[in-house]
């Protein structure tokens, strides 16, 4: 219940920022970097697994239930579908990138890529960027919740204190 | 019949349709070529998707139903965990 140590609590809280912007990063970056919204999901849910293994599931369950991390995947998976049933409504079909190399929707995300190894430009890449959001939120809520549960039920089954 | 089934209905014969006329749009069998297709995507990224990153844009562009695909598993794989180990909380 109580975790494990002083030490461990300290430098798990020490890491967490750099590993949860590390694995923003790589999802903010997915159209230009290698990454993308699972990689980087899976960082940032990693950073979160180490505070709870650090401070303990049912400490960790007490600041976040499962049923708001279920939210959240949900958001990120309707998010995705949504974008892809835009792409039929803006454009022709399923899965239409509607925003790419077009100064529709206030030029977001629209710029045009020259046929050449080119400096890497945020601004471009249409839907990509968005479903790469989508899909990490889906991914981060996702893996959070499935260790979450399953350390709190073997927690509570076992009736011990340790984690 | 019930309004329930009656929804399934007409969804079904929409997705249908739907399937029925992407299958008349598509390539004949075994064109283009895997070759083609690579060649393809590495010359027309940058213009089409207007991404730098031709692995993302295969992935969330060109085969954008099997990241749809993963993405299910990922919600079953989640909502599986939760209600299996929804007993042992209490």
């Amino acid at each position: 219940m109580n975790g494990m140590s002083k030490i461990v609590k300290t430098m798990s809280g020490v890491v967490f920022p750099l590993a949860v912007i590390f694995g923003l990063y790589v999802i903010a970056h997915g159209h230009l970097t290698p990454g993308g919204g699972f990689q980087g999901g899976a960082v940032v849910a990693s950073a979160c697994v180490m505070i709870m293994i650090a401070y303990g599931s049912i400490w960790t369950m007490k600041k976040i239930k499962e049923k708001h991390l279920s939210i959240f995947e949900s958001l990120g998976a309707l998010g995705f579908i949504g974008l892809a049933f835009f792409g039929l409504i803006f454009g022709s079909v399923f899965f239409y990138n509607f925003m790419a190399n077009t100064g529709n929707f206030l030029g977001i995300f629209g710029d045009q890529v020259a046929f050449e190894s080119t400096a890497a430009n945020i601004n471009t890449a249409g839907v990509l960027p968005l479903m790469n959001f989508a899909v990490g939120l889906k991914v981060i809520a996702g893996l959070f919740a499935i260790v979450l549960v399953m350390a709190y039920a073997t927690n509570k089954s076992k009736g011990g204190d340790i984690e | 019949m019930s309004k329930r089934n009656l929804a399934a209905y007409i969804f079904f014969a929409i997705v249908a349709v739907c399937l029925i006329f992407t299958a008349i749009g598509t390539h004949n069998f075994g064109y283009p070529s895997e070759t083609d297709m690579d060649q393809y995507i590495i010359d027309n990224t940058q213009e089409e998707v207007g991404a730098n990153n031709a692995v993302t844009s295969v992935v969330f562009d060109y085969r954008g139903f099997d990241t749809l695909g993963e993405a299910t598993v990922l919600f079953a794989a989640v909502a599986g965990v939760i209600i299996l180990f929804r007993r042992l909380k209490k």
